[in-house]
């Protein structure tokens, strides 16, 4: 039973990290733009952030645990939503492919993000020396009355920000005009424009609005999935990937991104709470590709239903000109 | 209309894409309590202006008037603030979205939705001018006449007054054609201003009271229509005399070529899309295909081109030299394309089927010929050649043969497929929607063409889905309704009414 808390209890954490993703996508695609650059997004978001709170703690006498939390969460927004903005600019307004436009961006994200924590491990003193106790300990701090939640216990506030965000994010793209608009974008943006949305508007700001969800989870993962500290590992880049199958698994709905992503966080961790069964590190790793396959099995189900519903907006990583022919 | 002020003033509208010039220097005028048709042929620009005054181009020079004061029409927003809606003739609907989302959306109002009151506020205006809207069904869900009153529901949902519709008929039955005029003047009579953009001459003179013609981007002229004539428009359109009959020389020794017994076909889905279908084509012979689209047309044409994998049935091929019977089903289509079996299908895009849209002409002719001769390499002069046979004897409108196809106008890809299709010398001619969107001038020609492969003897198989051109055209007319033979007429004397009911009933009895 203790096991299997433990097993939920780690899934919630490592499923808050991609949900955070995957629903800063799924706004990104429901405007047609296929933003590839969710790793380096994350890392951008994770690294302003600890940069952020690591400058502010290094510099005050007395850290304040709140200022050092607020600190990171506009620096993480920003450089994510400036990471999301290059997108926007080069596949928008250049109409650059999407494709490439995105896989650069990780690569671009994760060259940035490796570099400054290089450079602050250095300034703190050595490799895994960065520590922002304050801050991170802000964030892993559980709202008092959200306690007595059963398993949901004992999270750090981003958990629950990230089910209220699902909600909202639901909301807006179901119930207001909007989300009605934003959809409309994404599926037949000549349709939207014929109907005096201004798509390029859409697009730019879901896709900067997605970056910055998306960036969250970068900084989730920082401040409380590694406590406050820096790797160079390459974690930010595997989990953003897997926030990229979710949002297919989830069929383009945010609500179907949060049980999705406790599930993957189960699949991911359950190599390590099968009863009676030691695994080396080679076999480990098949495991962790539970979520992919998943997600593969999600695809085949879907394509055989062939249900209108549970497909990608039609427009998805097409580019849009009013006057070509 | 003397003296009334003008809905709309155009005044010199220039519009260049590159190097075309589509509209020159236009003068247009559009007023309330009338129904102005906008005729031209493909290309003479009359999308490209009507675009303008809807926001989705922007014009390179010139004047926009509404009510009497100067506009700027930067996008669609800026037009139904004016009070202009345009209804396209590809519809611009989300198909994942119901009826009233589609109709909503881009409205500025509260930020929630109330998808009850908009579904109200649909229904009244649908009692008002005799639609009939679903507001929760998905457009996915809707017949091509569902979908196009929706486009107008929403036009009228904005509030727009001034109307304009491109090519709206080019979708729809007889039966519907009828209801959209009735429709379109119920709204005439209610004050509104109504442009009908299109090439058929017959409707300008059943619904139109005033008609302007456009010719390559530059405006002749506009009158009333009573004081005007088919042939005096027509002149006007192309700049010169053209003859209006369609001629149909008589079939000469037809011959069985093709002879289906009992073809049922099922799509994917498990959907029966022809059943029992029995029938012969002759050589020399213009069979007409008609039936509202998606009738089983596509299916019928594929499964003689070996293209649909057939269920039940025979379909045998007489050959005009042996006299063999060859049984098609069970060929592959490159077997049967061998034998001579030409297919042409022009989908709605125009491009879907047969052409590839990033490939020059040549390249395109190409795809017909580059499995012939044992060289490595395909030979690119003899289709070159062809490609510049078929620009100079249709008159394709383009910049030269190495222009990818994507880049000409509609009516110039499809001469371009036709063009190669029978170059192919077939014995078996299929076209499906062979004029689909053209003008006069350009389907004449086309009409010729396949007139010419019937007197040397191809059996011609000719799907169409104007009703007119295939009772002018055809020696018989199969009628197909919902994938079952409705009935074979003989073209010449043919009743336009009974073959459209036949079309939406099988055997064309009324309902009672």
């Amino acid at each position: 039973m203790t096991q299997l808390l433990a097993l939920l209890q780690a899934a919630l954490v490592f499923g808050t990290v991609i949900l955070f993703g995957s629903m800063g996508e799924i706004i990104t695609e429901k405007s047609g733009n296929l933003n590839l650059g969710v790793p380096g997004i994350m890392y951008l978001g994770g690294i302003a952030g600890l940069a952020g709170a690591f400058l502010y703690e290094s510099s005050a006498a007395v850290p304040v645990p709140l200022a050092g939390l607020l600190i990171a969460l506009l620096c993480a927004l920003a450089a994510s939503m400036l990471g999301g903005l290059i997108y926007s600019f080069l596949t928008i307004t250049l109409r650059a492919n999407q494709n490439v436009t995105g896989l650069t961006l990780t690569i671009f994200g994760s060259g940035v993000a490796n570099l400054f924590g290089g450079a602050m491990n250095k300034m703190a003193g050595g490799v895994g020396q960065i520590s922002v106790a304050a801050t991170s300990g802000a964030f892993r701090a559980t709202p008092p009355f959200l306690s007595g939640l059963g398993v949901f216990s004992g999270l750090g506030f981003m958990a629950y920000l990230a089910i209220i965000l699902a909600i909202l994010s639901s909301r807006f793209l179901n119930r207001t005009r909007r989300g009605l608009n934003l959809r409309a974008v994404g599926e037949n943006p000549a349709t939207a424009d014929a109907a005096g949305v201004s798509v390029t508007g859409y697009k730019y700001l879901a896709t900067c609005a997605g970056a910055a969800i998306t960036g969250l989870g970068g900084l989730y993962y920082i401040m409380d999935y590694i406590k406050g500290t820096w790797a160079n590992d390459g974690g930010i880049e595997k989990l953003g990937w897997l926030a990229v199958a979710l949002v297919i698994f989830a069929r383009w709905k945010p609500l179907h991104a949060v049980w999705g992503s406790y599930l993957f966080g189960v699949l991911f961790w359950l190599y390590l709470y099968i009863p009676g069964v030691s695994l080396d590190r080679s076999s480990q790793e098949i495991f962790k590709m539970l979520p992919y396959i998943v997600t593969i099995l999600v695809l085949v189900a879907v394509s055989i239903k062939k249900s209108r519903g549970n497909e990608p907006p039609a427009n998805l990583g097409l580019p849009y000109f009013r006057e070509e022919r | 209309m003397e003296g009334a002020e003008a809905a709309v003033r155009m005044r010199d509208i220039t519009k260049t894409f590159g190097p075309i010039v589509a509209n020159d220097r236009v003068w247009l005028d559009i007023f309330r309590g009338e129904i102005l048709a906008l005729l031209g042929e493909n290309g003479s620009g009359k999308t490209t202006l009507m675009n303008m005054l809807s926001g989705i181009y922007y014009p390179d020079a010139g004047h926009i008037h509404v009510d009497g004061r100067e506009v700027s029409i930067r996008s669609p927003r800026d037009a139904y603030k004016l009070g202009i809606g345009m209804i396209h003739q590809h519809f611009k609907l989300v198909d994942v979205l119901t009826a009233a989302e589609n109709i909503i959306l881009g409205m500025p109002g509260k930020g929630r939705l109330d998808l009850r009151a908009v579904g109200e506020r649909i229904r009244r205006i649908c009692s008002l001018y005799g639609f009939d809207v679903d507001p929760q069904r998905k457009v996915y869900d809707m017949s091509v006449s569902q979908k196009q009153t929706v486009e107008i529901v929403k036009v009228l949902f904005r509030g727009a007054d001034i109307l304009i519709l491109d090519e709206p008929t080019a979708v729809l039955t007889p039966q519907e054609t009828d209801r959209l005029f009735a429709v379109l003047r119920n709204m005439r009579d209610d004050g509104k201003a109504v442009v009908i953009i299109t090439h058929k001459l017959y409707e300008v003179e059943e619904l139109s009271d005033r008609v302007a013609i456009l010719r390559r981007g530059q405006f002749v002229g506009d009158m009333p229509t009573k004081n005007t004539n088919a042939g005096e428009m027509t002149n006007m359109m192309v700049g010169r005399p053209v003859s209006l009959n369609i001629e149909r020389p008589e079939p000469h020794s037809p011959k069985p070529r093709i002879v289906a017994e009992g073809l049922t076909v099922r799509d994917i889905d498990g959907v029966t899309k022809l059943s029992g279908l029995s029938f012969t084509a002759n050589s020399g012979e213009i069979l007409g295909i008609a039936g509202i689209s998606g009738c089983g047309q596509k299916e019928l044409l594929e499964s003689i081109a070996g293209l649909q994998p057939v269920e039940s049935g025979s379909i045998v091929y007489l050959d005009p030299e042996s006299g063999e019977e060859i049984q098609l089903i069970g060929k592959d289509p490159r077997a049967i394309s061998a034998l001579g079996v030409a297919l042409s299908f022009v989908p709605e895009d125009r491009l879907g089927m047969g052409l590839v849209g990033n490939m020059d002409l040549t390249d395109n002719m190409m795809l017909r010929s580059f499995r012939r001769g044992s060289s490595v390499f395909a030979d690119r002069k003899a289709p070159k050649s062809l490609a510049e046979r078929v620009v100079g004897e249709l008159g394709v409108n383009t910049p030269g043969v190495d222009t990818p196809v994507r880049r000409l106008s509609g009516g110039n890809v499809q001469k371009v497929l036709v063009g190669r299709e029978i170059a192919s010398a077939p014995t078996v001619l299929m076209t499906a929607y062979a004029v689909r969107g053209l003008d006069i001038n350009a389907s004449y020609t086309i009409y010729d063409l396949i007139n010419r492969q019937k007197e040397k003897g191809v059996a011609v198989i000719f799907v169409g889905e104007d009703l007119d051109v295939l009772l002018a055209l055809c020696d018989r007319i199969l009628v197909l309704c919902g994938g079952k033979l409705s009935g074979i007429v003989p073209g010449r004397g043919a009743n336009k009414r009974e073959v459209g009911m036949m079309m939406t009933r099988l055997g064309g009895e009324a309902e009672k």
